[in-house]
């Protein structure tokens, strides 16, 4: 296992993929790590959104003008938008990108492995979807961050991030 | 009043922008101002609202008309307060209100006719909203209202009119997203 996952180097991963808008529901995975510095930082434009299918939506209006976002949700977020991101992701191949916490996976646990129902079905619904996912488990993954977004816009298509879970400040102190 | 009036009147005071109409209000309003810059597909209901406002964010120097249902827009309430905290002023927000699931049976949303949406605009964070049930005062009125600062709500209390043919297939068509987004590009470099 390597270091763990860093805010500060995905909001650099998005800076270099140019995302522009940052539209969220607050998700316990990234909320202290990503979100509340996203919030702070005036460089994006955030979104804050009341459910996440909204977010869905969103982007999909953003991306008829060419302009890059990113949904940052909790894995109860993305299923409850199946529908819509059925119609954006598949039906429409519109490039929706989401980073999904994956609130309550077990530390020794991959995703698939988890014993809670609603980490474990993410992604074999994924699959099932044909949606394109990366899995960042540590802060190395951040470097295929900024690649994989300009390839969703470029093909168009949808793409996830799932995040197992992130360092905490005081990970860092040492 | 009668929707088909209620949207040529529209048309009308409203030739060229943007609009993000949804369900029997996109078949009507496809026969009554056909133009590249009719936003068709938003897919999933509820949503128009939601794809209304990432262009809205996306384009702030266009005017961004969405024609909502009254069955849809209870589907989505949460955005009027998104909305209402973006705050976007090049929004107008129009709910077709006729009390039904129009294309779905013709069965009553919950609340029937009697929903005040204007109210819960104002109270998300709308800078106007009002509620129209004739047509000579929604004609009166509608200049004003597209030349004010958005984000604006207006409730139609509505009756179907001429009945347009619900042709599905071309509002989910890939052509009308391409044509949308040729338009958009044409529009924003133009």
């Amino acid at each position: 296992m390597g270091e763990p996952l860093r805010g500060m180097n995905i909001q650099a991963a998005l800076h270099e993929a140019h995302v522009e808008f940052v539209v969220a529901l607050p998700d316990i995975v990234t909320c202290d790590e990503l979100l509340w510095p996203i919030a702070r930082e005036s460089n994006f434009r955030l979104v804050n959104v009341c459910k996440e299918d909204e977010g869905v939506s969103i982007c999909a209006g953003l991306s008829y003008a060419g302009k890059r976002a990113i949904l940052l949700m909790q894995h109860t977020g993305f299923l409850d938008s199946i529908n819509a991101i059925r119609v954006m992701g598949m039906d429409y191949q519109l490039p929706i990108v989401m980073m999904i916490g994956l609130q309550g996976l077990e530390e020794d646990r991959s995703p698939s492995e988890s014993a809670q129902n609603g980490v474990r079905i993410v992604e074999p619904i994924l699959k099932a979807m044909d949606i394109r996912y990366l899995v960042l488990n540590d802060d190395s993954d951040s470097s295929a961050i900024s690649k994989a977004i300009d390839s969703a816009y470029s093909a168009p298509q949808p793409l996830v991030f799932l995040i197992p879970r992130m360092g905490k400040p005081d990970d860092y102190e040492a | 009043m009668k929707r088909d009036q209620a949207l040529k009147v529209l048309a009308q005071h409203y030739p060229d922008g943007i609009v993000v109409p949804v369900y029997q209000a996109a078949f009507d309003w496809m026969a009554i101002r056909p133009h590249p810059l009719n936003y068709l597909c938003t897919g999933a209901m509820g949503q128009g609202s939601s794809h209304a406002l990432g262009l809205a964010l996306a384009c702030p120097k266009e005017q961004i008309v969405v024609l909502d249902g009254d069955g849809s827009l209870l589907m989505n309430l949460g955005s009027l307060v998104t909305i209402g905290h973006q705050g976007p002023c090049n929004f107008l927000h129009i709910v077709c209100q006729n009390g039904i699931y129009e294309v779905n049976g013709e069965f009553p949303v919950p609340g029937g006719a009697e929903v005040d949406f204007a109210s819960m605009a104002l109270a998300a964070g709308y800078r106007e909203a009002h509620t129209f049930c004739d047509l000579d005062s929604w004609a009166r009125s509608l200049p004003d209202i597209l030349e004010s600062s958005g984000p604006i709500l207006v409730d139609l209390k509505l009756e179907a009119g001429k009945p347009y043919p619900r042709d599905y297939p071309a509002i989910h068509s890939e052509a009308a997203r391409e044509r949308f987004r040729s338009a958009l590009a044409v529009r924003q470099t133009g």
